[in-house]
């Protein structure tokens, strides 16, 4: 360890006097990116898909959807994320033809991923909420799409908002993953360091840091949302 | 106002309803009794399908609804329910458990009507004879305005407009139903159905319940109640049917079924229950 200090001073040369820092700032962003709105996709998605599963009927067209919902759920349970990363990029969109940004291509992708886990967390969390108040919203007269949105999702959310919490903060972390189709994460900017300090020791301690941070922050976060959504079980 | 025919309702291969045939009239209070696993709260949730009759009829004002081609959302709008469990929504405030439904029905409703006359505006571009407009003399606003003044008029009445912003967990059970009821009758319903309203209550709140379900009675709505209270079912009730193993056993005024029962079954349960 003697001499860390000299392996500080390089990291150092390089973070600062060298710009590495706009990299690290650019990475940062894009993983941020990239956890939320994959989050956010994946939320949209989940909850259709929950509640595509957890309707009663079952006519011809919810067989076809819920069948699909089971596919869907499967193939992106069933594979890592890498493998789906550069399948959509090296073989999906060269098929179609179209050229997408890296980074969409992997907001998307992320999306879809957790799509797949927050559908099963979804649908635990509107089938934990008493069937009771299903049944008061349709016996008012509305219809079974507007109960579910305005009583039993919102119910749901509340009871899955922990375990949502858990998804984001592993999203986060599997975003290290993206520079396998060349986007620029933390783990390219602190790369970039290092190899251009000819030293890894603290770029990688460095990053090792940031995601700690950012996954402390996120769970902060989490708490407080939930803080707020329990005040319907508060008394007073 | 209600004509059930020969309602019929199977779980699987179990028989719930064995045929039941009976009207209730507008201004009726009707009260069913019997003991636990005779049908009767199947039979009360079956007339405004919350389950599913497997075959009859339920006639609501002419209107079969247990044809499922019948859009039942309309019709239980105008059927008012109240559960054993209160089922408040616990995501929603006193105040907005009240008036979710008659907002989103009204909104909804408002909706339509614009989408109509836009297009019939298109049609009356390209034909000759002119259709008329729906009337439209309310806004979204004006909508919520008043539902929340009718909400807050109901619970007015029940002496709990302090508690319209908290959330119903901070209720007691008995301040829960008397909200549960007064929700339903923020629809302006024709007929209220009441399954088992005061038995998931602690004793000392039972009155109170009891208290605005006679009050409503009174005012002359017509009612439906499943209950284990004979006391009440004798005070308020017109009618009073016996239930037993799916089907109506006796029906009666509560002073004859009461004081004199004809059915050895009927004999049986009250002189358990009395």
């Amino acid at each position: 360890m003697g001499n860390f200090d000299k392996k500080l001073e390089k990291f150092w040369e390089v973070f600062y006097e060298r710009n590495g820092y706009t990299k690290v700032i650019t990475g940062l962003k894009n993983t941020l990116y990239i956890a939320i709105v994959g989050l956010a996709i994946g939320i949209v998605i989940g909850t259709v898909i929950a509640i595509i599963e957890v309707v009663p009927s079952n006519n011809r067209l919810m067989k076809i959807l819920k069948g699909f919902c089971t596919f869907y759920v499967g193939l992106f349970r069933g594979t890592p994320i890498v493998v789906q990363l550069l399948v959509a990029y090296y073989v999906f969109l060269p098929l179609i033809g179209k050229n997408l940004p890296a980074l969409n291509v992997c907001v998307l992708v992320f999306g879809l991923n957790s799509g797949a886990y927050v559908s099963e967390i979804m649908r635990s969390g509107i089938l934990s909420v008493d069937p009771g108040q299903m049944e008061a919203g349709r016996a008012l007269g509305l219809n079974y799409r507007v109960t579910m949105l305005k009583i039993v999702v919102p119910q749901a959310v509340k009871n899955i908002l922990p375990t949502l919490g858990n998804e984001f903060i592993a999203l986060i972390k599997e975003t290290s993953v993206v520079s396998f189709v060349g986007t620029a994460d933390l783990y390219v900017a602190f790369n970039y360091i290092g190899s251009n300090s000819y030293e890894f020791m603290v770029p990688y301690l460095a990053m090792a840091l940031i995601y700690v941070v950012l996954v402390a922050i996120a769970a902060q976060l989490v708490r407080m949302m939930e803080r707020s959504l329990r005040k319907s079980d508060r008394r007073n | 106002m209600i004509d059930v025919i020969n309602l019929k309702k199977n779980y699987g291969k179990l028989e719930v309803l064995k045929g039941i045939t009976t009207t209730i009239k507008k201004g009726e209070k009707v009260a069913i009794i019997g003991p636990s696993g005779s049908g009767k709260s199947t039979f009360l949730r079956c007339l405004n399908c919350m389950e599913e009759p497997t075959s009859g009829a339920v006639i609501f004002e002419g209107v079969n609804l247990a044809d499922k081609k019948v859009d039942i959302n309309i019709y239980r709008r105008e059927m008012g329910m109240v559960f054993q469990q209160f089922n408040l929504f616990n995501n929603k405030t006193v105040i907005d458990n009240i008036m979710l439904a008659p907002v989103i029905i009204g909104t909804h409703e408002l909706r339509l009507k614009r989408h109509r006359n836009f297009l019939k505006k298109i049609r009356n571009k390209f034909s000759r004879n002119k259709d008329d407009f729906y009337e439209i003399d309310t806004t979204v606003a004006k909508i919520k305005a008043e539902a929340r003044e009718n909400a807050m008029r109901l619970l007015k009445r029940i002496g709990l407009e302090d508690k319209a912003h908290v959330y119903p967990s901070t209720l007691s059970g008995g301040q829960k139903q008397r909200i549960a009821i007064v929700r339903a009758l923020a629809m302006n319903p024709k007929v209220m159905l009441f399954d088992e309203p005061t038995s998931s209550l602690d004793p000392e709140m039972v009155g109170e319940v009891l208290d605005l379900i006679e009050q409503l009675a009174n005012d002359g709505m017509t009612m439906v109640i499943v209950t284990h209270e004979m006391g009440f079912a004798k005070k308020v009730a017109t009618r009073v049917l016996f239930m037993d193993e799916g089907k109506i056993v006796e029906e009666n005024t509560p002073q004859e079924i009461f004081s004199n029962p004809q059915n050895y079954r009927t004999q049986e349960f009250l002189s358990k229950v009395l």
